[in-house]
C-alpha cells in the first residue's frame, strides 16, 4: 500500500454501537433462529457496590479492636408472626436453586457448607430432595408459581417458607429448564414427561395481587400451624411498592433480588434488560419498611451479585438484615474453575465465562443432571470450600464493621458510607465522597 | 361427632384441632357450622376423616388435603382443594377460580359450575364438574383428568402437558397445543369410573369428547413462536 493509498480510506474503526458482542449476537440469531438462553445474571457493567466506600473511624468515631473486641453477626429472621423464627449465625444465606438446575451432589454441598457455618439453604423450582433436607440444618422451602414438587409433607419439614413472586434475573418471567436436564428423577418430581423443555409459569395458579397473597400466606401459616417464618421473594423492579405490599400481605421477611442475581436458564435479553441493579434497589426497599415502621421487624434479605464481605457490609449498611448468595456459592463449590479450562474450551467457552448452565454439560458437575459429570463433584470437599468462603466473607464484613466502630454488623448504617460517583450517590442515597451532597436530597 | 361453630370459634382452633388428630382417633366425622365465607377452612388435613361444612367457604378450603373427605354444602371461593394430594373434596354449589389448582391426587367434585382456570397446573388430581367451567381451565395441566358435564370456556387446556380432558357440552375454544383426541374404550372405562365416583347418574361416557396435548410445543422451535 502506497503512502497515498493509505489515506484514501480512514483507518478501520469498530462501532461502539455495533460492537463485537452485538455483531456476534446478530449473526448467532440469524443462524439459529432462537434467542440466546443462558444461565447466570447480568454481565454488563452496572452500578454496583464497588462505587461505595466505608469511611472508617478516626477522631470523630471510635473503632473496635480487630480480633479482640466482639463484633456479632447473628440475625433472627421471622419473629413477626412465626413461633419458631430462624436464627442464623451469619448474615449470609444460600439463595434458592433447584434440584434439576443443580445436581444432587451440588445441593448436598450447599447444605453441608451452609450448615457448617450456621446458615440456611433454600430449595428451588422442583421441590425438596431428601439429600438437601438431610444435609441442611436450616432449609427454606420455596412455593413457586409452577408448584413443581409442592406437597404439604415437605412444607412441614421446612424451617421456613419462601413464596417466590419473582427473581432478579427475570422479574415478571417464569422458569425454564430445557429437556437435556429433565431426567427421570427430575421429571418424576415435577410430574412431567422425561426430556421435554419445561416452562414454569410466571404467575401463581391460585392468587393474583396483594389481597390474594395475604390469604395465601394465611393458608400456609394455617397448614404449618403458625410455626415457621414465611418469606416473600421479589425481583427488584418497583421495590418501594413491592416491599410495602409484601409487608401488608403478612410476610415475616422479604427477599429482594437484584438483576445481577443468577438464573439457571433465561433469555439473555431478559437478564440484561429487565429489573434494577441490587445496590439501587435497597434504599427504596428500606424506605418502605421504615415508612411502615417495620424496618428490622420484617427482615430484608438482599441478593444479586454479592461477592465478598465488603458487599455484605454495604448491603447491611444500607439497611438490609442479611444477604443471599447463589452464583458466588456455585463458584465456591468449583464452578468456572480455571483447572477445567481445557474442558471449557471444548464447550466453546472459557473459565469465568461459562454460562450455558441449562445445557447440563457442566464439567464441574454442578449445573448438570448427567450422572458421570455430577459424580465429579465431591460434596464433602465442595461443602468445605463453601464453608470457608462464607467464613471469609463474614470475617471481612466484621473487619469493616469494627473499623467503623460497630459491635454488630447490623449497626452499620448509611452514615458510614460515601459514594464515588454522582450516580451511586443518588441511587444509594449517601453523600458523594468528600462532600455532604446527596443528589436529589433537600439537605 | 365434634361440631365447630365458626361464628364463635376461631378458625385457628379448628385447623389446629384437625392437625392434632391421630390415626386411631374416634373423632372421624366433624361438622363445621357458620363458615360465612371464611378463608382457609380445613387446610392441610392428613387423616381419613369426614368434614361437613355447612355453608359457603372462602379461598383455599381443603387446601393441600390428604386423605380427608371434605364436603362444602354451599359455594367455594378461589382455589378450593388447591394442591390436593389425596382424599375427596365435594362442593355442592359453585366454585370460584382455580378450583383444584396444582392438585396432585384425590377427587374434587363440584356439583355446580367452576369459574376460570379450573384445574390450572393440575398434576394428577381428578376433577368432575357437573356444570360448566370458565376460560383457561386446565391451563398447563400436567396430569390427571378434568371431566366437565357442561360447557368449557375459551382456551381450554392451553399449554397442556399430559392431563386428559373430557367435556360433554361445547368448548368455546381450545388453547395452544390442545387438540381433540379419539375417545377409545379404555378412556370410556376410566371416565365411567370417575362419573360413578362423583355420583353422576344417567350420563354415558359416550356423550363426552376427549381433549389432550398435541405435544407440538414440548420442544421449543422458532417456527412455533406464533403459538406462544
Amino acid at each position: 500500500m502506497s503512502a497515498q493509498d493509505r489515506w484514501i480510506h480512514t483507518p478501520p474503526r469498530k462501532s461502539a454501537t455495533f460492537d463485537d458482542a452485538a455483531i456476534a449476537e446478530i449473526r448467532r440469531a440469524a443462524a439459529t433462529g432462537i434467542y440466546d438462553i443462558r444461565g447466570a445474571g447480568a454481565k454488563r457493567k452496572l452500578p454496583h457496590f464497588d462505587d461505595l466506600l466505608f469511611l472508617g473511624a478516626s477522631i470523630s468515631r471510635y473503632p473496635l479492636e480487630g480480633y479482640r473486641e466482639k463484633c456479632a453477626t447473628d440475625v433472627v429472621i421471622g419473629a413477626r408472626f412465626a413461633k419458631k423464627p430462624i436464627h442464623l449465625k451469619i448474615p449470609i444465606t444460600i439463595a434458592g436453586m433447584s434440584f434439576g438446575a443443580l445436581s444432587g451432589p451440588a445441593k448436598e454441598a450447599l447444605g453441608r457448607g451452609a450448615s457448617a457455618v450456621g446458615t440456611s439453604t433454600t430449595t428451588g423450582d422442583g421441590g425438596m430432595t431428601p439429600e438437601e433436607r438431610g444435609h441442611s440444618d436450616l432449609l427454606v422451602y420455596q412455593v413457586l408459581p409452577s408448584r413443581y414438587g409442592m406437597n404439604p409433607d415437605d412444607l412441614r419439614k421446612a424451617d421456613a417458607i419462601e413464596v417466590v413472586v419473582g427473581q432478579g434475573a427475570k422479574p415478571g418471567g417464569g422458569g425454564m429448564l430445557l429437556g437435556q436436564k429433565i431426567t427421570e428423577r427430575v421429571a418424576g418430581m415435577r410430574r412431567l414427561p422425561v426430556g421435554i423443555d419445561q416452562r414454569s409459569a410466571c404467575r401463581h395458579p391460585d392468587w393474583t395481587g396483594p389481597d390474594d397473597l395475604e390469604i395465601k400466606i394465611q393458608e400456609l401459616r394455617e397448614i404449618t400451624d403458625w410455626q415457621i417464618p414465611i418469606y416473600v421473594k421479589v425481583g427488584a423492579s418497583r421495590p418501594y411498592y413491592d416491599i410495602a405490599l409484601a409487608v401488608k400481605s403478612g410476610a415475616d421477611a422479604i427477599v429482594l433480588d437484584g438483576m445481577q442475581g443468577g438464573t439457571a436458564a433465561t433469555q439473555d435479553v431478559f437478564i440484561e434488560n429487565v429489573g434494577l441493579p441490587t445496590m439501587c434497589a435497597i434504599p427504596p426497599a428500606v424506605k418502605a419498611l421504615q415508612d411502615l415502621g417495620m424496618h428490622r421487624k420484617v427482615q430484608l434479605i438482599v441478593s444479586g451479585g454479592i461477592r465478598n464481605g465488603a458487599d455484605v457490609a454495604k448491603c447491611l449498611a444500607l439497611g438490609a438484615d442479611a444477604v443471599a448468595i447463589g452464583t458466588a456459592a456455585l463458584i465456591a463449590l468449583g464452578d468456572n474453575d480455571t483447572a477445567l479450562e481445557a474442558e471449557y474450551q471444548k464447550l466453546g467457552t472459557t473459565a469465568g465465562a461459562y454460562d450455558d448452565w441449562h445445557e447440563g454439560r457442566d464439567p464441574a458437575g454442578i449445573t448438570t443432571q448427567d450422572p458421570l459429570l455430577a459424580a465429579r463433584l465431591n460434596p464433602v470437599i465442595a461443602g468445605r470450600k463453601l464453608a470457608n468462603y462464607l467464613s471469609v466473607m463474614t470475617l471481612e464484613a466484621q473487619t469493616i464493621a469494627r473499623a467503623c466502630g460497630k459491635s454488630h454488623v447490623h449497626n452499620l448504617e448509611p452514615e458510614d458510607l460515601v459514594a464515588l460517583t454522582m450516580e451511586t450517590a443518588a441511587m444509594a442515597r449517601v453523600p458523594l465522597a468528600g462532600t455532604n451532597w446527596i443528589p436529589g436530597s433537600n439537605i | 361427632m365434634p361440631t365447630v361453630d365458626l361464628a364463635s370459634s376461631p378458625l385457628r382452633e379448628l385447623n389446629g384441632a384437625l392437625h392434632k388428630l391421630t390415626p386411631n382417633t374416634n373423632e372421624t366425622h366433624w361438622t363445621v357450622t357458620n363458615p360465612r365465607g371464611q378463608h382457609n377452612i380445613a387446610v392441610g388435613l392428613d387423616f381419613p376423616v369426614e368434614i361437613d361444612i355447612d355453608g359457603h367457604v372462602g379461598y383455599y378450603c381443603a387446601g393441600m388435603n390428604k386423605q380427608a373427605r371434605v364436603t362444602v354444602r354451599g359455594n367455594a371461593g378461589q382455589g378450593v382443594a388447591e394442591n390436593m394430594m389425596s382424599g375427596r373434596v365435594h362442593v355442592t354449589g359453585d366454585a370460584s377460580q382455580a378450583a383444584g389448582a396444582s392438585g396432585n391426587g384425590g377427587l374434587l367434585v363440584i356439583d355446580g359450575n367452576a369459574s376460570a382456570r379450573c384445574g390450572i397446573s393440575m398434576k394428577g388430581i381428578d376433577i368432575v364438574v357437573k356444570g360448566s367451567v370458565g376460560h383457561l381451565s386446565a391451563f398447563m395441566a400436567q396430569a390427571g383428568k378434568l371431566v366437565v358435564l357442561g360447557d368449557a370456556g375459551e382456551a381450554l387446556g392451553d399449554s397442556i402437558y399430559e392431563a386428559q380432558l373430557f367435556v360433554r357440552g361445547t368448548v368455546t375454544s381450545l388453547g395452544a397445543d390442545c387438540v381433540e383426541k379419539p375417545l377409545r374404550d379404555e378412556h370410556k372405562v376410566e371416565l365411567k369410573k370417575l362419573l360413578d365416583d362423583a355420583g353422576v347418574e344417567g350420563v354415558s361416557p359416550d356423550e363426552f369428547r376427549r381433549y389432550g396435548s398435541a405435544r407440538k410445543l414440548y420442544h421449543f422451535h422458532i417456527d412455533n413462536v406464533g403459538s406462544y
